[in-house]
């Protein structure tokens, strides 16, 4: 099992996942990116430079927090700040990307899809990540996938470092509570 | 003939001057001739020979001291019973090795006439266990307004006159009190608390703002102390300032004493080890009147006690059911669970810190206080009446509130770790309470 | 943002004890949180099947209207309690009337109550977390935390700030959570009143007494009126309230003396024409309103961080 990605790994992974999107959407047409943070958003703003450079002039785009939303509410102790969401534009009857770095149990992204029906109606909701680790604990799939990693163990965890967040760009596996 | 023998241990008498290691007979209810003398004690037991009917007690290592009087309790009957009765409050204070007691009048109804200073002398003889001695109201019903029959009250038995739980308001009152009082050489204890000053839930300083209570100042307690200094300086009745709490209330009472006007004062166990800080979790524990007071007010009392302004050592026992207590703070009753820890407490707070010494803290405790009731105990001389307390020094003890004879459970030195206690309580000749039979 | 903070405190009874930290922490949730209510759906799940319980054992509806509707955010079940009509006017102590409403399953419970220490009494006899709305004179440290968010919008920070409280401190629960707040966070505190409703004490705490109103006026940033209460005339410690005014009111010649861009609070309801003038209670300096407002994103928050903490150490 390969454990570490350096920048060009990155830069390539997520040139792929950009290249695959685009083919998806139509660049006339209205397409709102919602980022889950804190990365799926860094995530999210990387892709829609890189779709409006590519001719994609209709990108709506909106974050979300979803720590009031999660299901587990005491599975890791005190919960980190609630940071805030924003969904300016309207989402409804467009189709919507959502974007995060790393797809697991799926529980993110159910609390995202709850999050974003009081929000609204999209036409279809499509889902985009950096990478599938498997592990899903619900019925969920993403749509758009730059990297799977299969076997990586329970008590690893897959650290996605970007730049503008962690200084460079970066993806670690390696076990759960090591710096 | 019922005898006792307390062999092997230090007897410790304030009325005599008398520390020394020796032994002691109790014949029918009173010191031996040469029990308490520089004769041996044999000379007795050989004197009374195999017709007495003996108990051997062995005082190794023990001190034996005149009984302990307290002269501040609270029994709650008539009235509270299920807060403690004259039973209950017996066994306490025997527990705690009191052999006397004097209870104040704050029951329902209000100790303010004959019948009801009869019923407590009765029952307390009916109990059989600590001698308990009534304190009549000095006004009707409490309520500070008409004399309550002092007179007839004194004559029944009542040892003292106070309208404790409140001191008398009316300065009119007041003066008519010392006045009629000294007619019969009554004492007068007063709750000394300007009510109008008063009225919070714990001393006013920066405890009670920073807990937004409202505060019994310090001067509430000094106002009424000078008031009645001044108001019996050409009166002389003889008075006594109940529970003294404030750093200028002891100076008063040492400027009073130093012009030789007639006034003697108690302190209260909390009063010498605790301050308003203990408040800060409103834990109701803490709650009691005169309240807990800044750190100089316990310095103060101690230096007090050092130097005789203080008289003598009370414990202002309060009992009050554990329900009572867990109200909100503002609400709670007053009052601590004193009796079966106080000699512990004054031990930690004046013997280990080497305040005083054995001999007065004895004196505080049972020579003193007899003198200033005038009743005749507080000793061992020949021929007393056989009111003894056996002490160890040295045992090592917890406070357990569960295992109190008292009714209540209202006490925030539960659990406390203290050194020495009473293992025996002789009242009358006959052993009423020990350790191993607890 | 404060992220490295942890909120792990399952009762909320007082300023006092809190770190600056833990305040900006509460502060920039709130932050979060008010985004719910600018929503068309004004709700997030965070609280869904849990039960929030409003003992108000002394008259609020302000108050209390602002956490129902904070607890109804958060999509919590709630329930009124009000003392009129129940057991407590039957006789039944607090604790026990609160040991009735935690048997039903409760999480948490706000409280309200004019003894000082209700609250704290209440988490050392419940299993539940404790909210206190108001105790007494003690604490009222949602009204602090608004107080506190209300001034860092309107001036992007506290430190440094003056602040100047004026009326009756002494019986203020407001006060006090304010003055605890504001010190913690770096703001300098004066409080404005007579001796008789101000003591010294509070020197002793970082504030700085003032009985001058006029002395001060010009030299802080914000001012913020207390109510005057009728109960303070009846026992001597105030002689009038057109005296009062006088001397502590926030006349609109006072206000012609104060900085330019001062800002007015009040933690309401207002005694017009008493302590504070219509225009200026009305006018765009004032941050009444905005109080008010801020008020239910800090209780979302107060609400969801105890839970959150609740659930944590129950694990």
């Amino acid at each position: 099992m390969r454990t570490a990605y350096d920048t060009s790994d990155v830069k390539r992974l997520i040139d792929d996942l950009t290249s695959r999107i685009a083919r998806a959407f139509t660049p006339e047409e209205t397409l709102n990116i919602v980022g889950i943070r804190t990365r799926g958003e860094t995530l999210a703003q990387r892709l829609s430079a890189s779709l409006q450079s590519q001719g994609f002039q209709k990108i709506g785009r909106g974050v979300l927090d979803i720590t009031l939303y999660r299901d587990d509410l005491s599975e890791i102790g005190p919960r980190p700040l609630v940071k805030p969401t924003h969904l300016d534009v309207s989402i409804d009857d467009a189709p919507l990307l959502l974007v995060d770095d790393v797809l697991f149990t799926g529980r993110s992204i159910r609390a995202a899809l709850d999050a974003l029906s009081d929000f609204g109606r999209p036409s279809a909701i499509r889902l985009a990540v950096l990478i599938d680790r498997g592990g899903r604990e619900l019925p969920i799939q993403a749509d758009f996938v730059a990297l799977t990693l299969k076997d990586v163990p329970k008590d690893h965890r897959v650290n996605v470092r970007l730049l503008e967040n962690d200084g460079k760009d970066e993806i670690i596996v390696e076990p759960r509570g090591a710096q | 003939m019922k005898s006792i023998l307390i062999k092997n241990g230090t007897i410790i008498d304030p009325s005599q001057d008398l520390e020394e290691k020796r032994d002691i007979l109790i014949i029918d209810g009173q010191i031996a001739p040469n029990g308490s003398s520089k004769y041996a004690v044999s000379e007795d037991v050989r004197a009374y020979g195999s017709s007495v009917s003996h108990q051997t007690i062995d005082a190794t290592g023990c001190f034996v001291t005149p009984g302990l009087i307290d002269i501040h309790v609270h029994f709650r009957e008539p009235g509270d019973e299920e807060e403690e009765t004259i039973a209950s409050g017996s066994a306490a204070a025997v527990a705690g090795g009191f052999t006397s007691v004097c209870c104040m009048p704050n029951t329902k109804p209000a100790l303010d006439s004959e019948a009801s200073i009869e019923f407590i002398l009765e029952e307390s003889k009916r109990v059989g266990l600590a001698n308990v001695f009534p304190v009549g109201a000095i006004t009707k019903g409490r309520e500070g307004k008409e004399l309550a029959e002092i007179g007839s009250m004194k004559a029944r038995g009542a040892i003292a006159f106070s309208d404790d739980g409140v001191g008398v308001a009316d300065s009119s009152v007041m003066r008519k009190t010392f006045q009629y009082c000294r007619m019969f050489d009554a004492l007068i204890m007063q709750h000394c608390e300007d009510h109008a000053l008063s009225g919070g839930a714990m001393h006013a300083g920066l405890v009670s703002t920073i807990l937004g209570l409202g505060g019994i100042p310090a001067e509430a307690e000094q106002l009424m102390i000078a008031r009645d200094l001044l108001l019996n300086r050409t009166i002389g009745c003889r008075y006594h300032v109940q529970h003294i709490s404030t750093a200028f209330s002891v100076e008063l009472i040492r400027r009073g004493k130093k012009d030789g006007l007639n006034v003697t004062a108690e302190v209260s166990p909390h009063h010498l080890l605790l301050t308003d800080e203990s408040c800060r979790t409103y834990d109701t524990s803490y709650k009691m009147n005169p309240p807990l007071r800044t750190a100089q007010d316990v310095k103060a009392c101690i230096d007090g006690v050092i130097d005789g302004t203080i008289d003598i050592l009370a414990t202002d026992h309060a009992p009050h059911l554990a329900e009572e207590k867990e109200l909100e703070f503002p609400y709670a009753p007053f009052g601590i669970n004193m009796l079966e820890c106080a000699l512990g407490l004054y031990i930690k707070a004046l013997i280990e810190p080497g305040h005083v010494s054995w001999m007065k803290l004895i004196d505080m405790m049972s020579t003193r206080p007899a003198q200033i009731v005038q009743l005749d105990r507080g000793t061992l001389r020949a021929g007393a009446v056989a009111d003894v307390t056996i002490i160890d020094p040295e045992v090592a003890w917890k406070v357990d509130m569960d295992s109190w004879k008292s009714k209540s459970r209202n006490s925030p030195f539960d659990g406390w770790s203290l050194k020495g206690r009473a293992t025996h309580t002789i009242v009358s000749g006959k052993l009423k309470w020990s350790q191993h039979s607890a | 943002m404060s992220e490295e903070i942890r909120w792990t405190r399952k009762h909320l009874l007082g300023l006092e004890e809190l770190s600056a930290d833990e305040i900006r922490f509460v502060l920039d949730t709130a932050q979060s949180l008010k985004e719910v209510s600018t929503r068309s759906i004004k709700k997030v799940p965070a609280l869904r099947g849990r039960v929030v319980v409003n003992a108000f054992f002394e008259d609020s509806t302000r108050t209390r209207n602002s956490f129902s509707l904070a607890a109804q955010r958060l999509s919590a079940d709630v329930i009124e309690f009000t003392e009129r009509g129940s057991s407590v006017s039957k006789g039944e102590t607090l604790v026990d009337t609160a040991r009735t409403i935690e048997a039903m399953g409760i999480d948490i419970l706000v409280v309200r109550h004019s003894a000082a220490g209700a609250a704290q009494l209440l988490s050392r006899t419940l299993k539940c977390s404790i909210v206190n709305g108001g105790d007494g004179a003690h604490e009222h440290p949602t009204q602090g935390l608004l107080d506190l968010y209300t001034i860092r919008e309107r001036f992007g920070k506290i430190a440094g700030l003056k602040i100047a409280i004026v009326g009756d401190i002494g019986n203020s629960r407001v006060a006090r959570s304010d003055l605890w707040g504001m010190t913690k966070l770096g703001a300098e505190v004066i409080l404005v009143g007579p001796p008789t409703l101000v003591s010294k004490s509070f020197e002793q705490l970082g504030a700085r007494v003032e009985y001058d109103f006029d002395k001060v006026v010009g030299e802080v940033d914000v001012i913020y009126m207390l109510r005057v209460q009728n109960e303070r005339m009846k026992s001597a410690q105030f002689p009038t309230v057109r005296e009062f005014t006088k001397l502590y009111g926030l006349t609109w010649d006072r206000f012609q003396r104060c900085k330019k861009d001062v800002f007015i609070m009040h933690p309401g309801p207002m005694n017009r024409g008493v302590e504070i003038q219509s225009d200026i209670a009305d006018g765009n300096q004032s941050g009444i309103l905005k109080q008010v407002e801020n008020g239910l994103a800090v209780r979302m928050a107060v609400l969801y961080l105890v839970s959150q903490a609740a659930g944590a150490n129950s694990v």
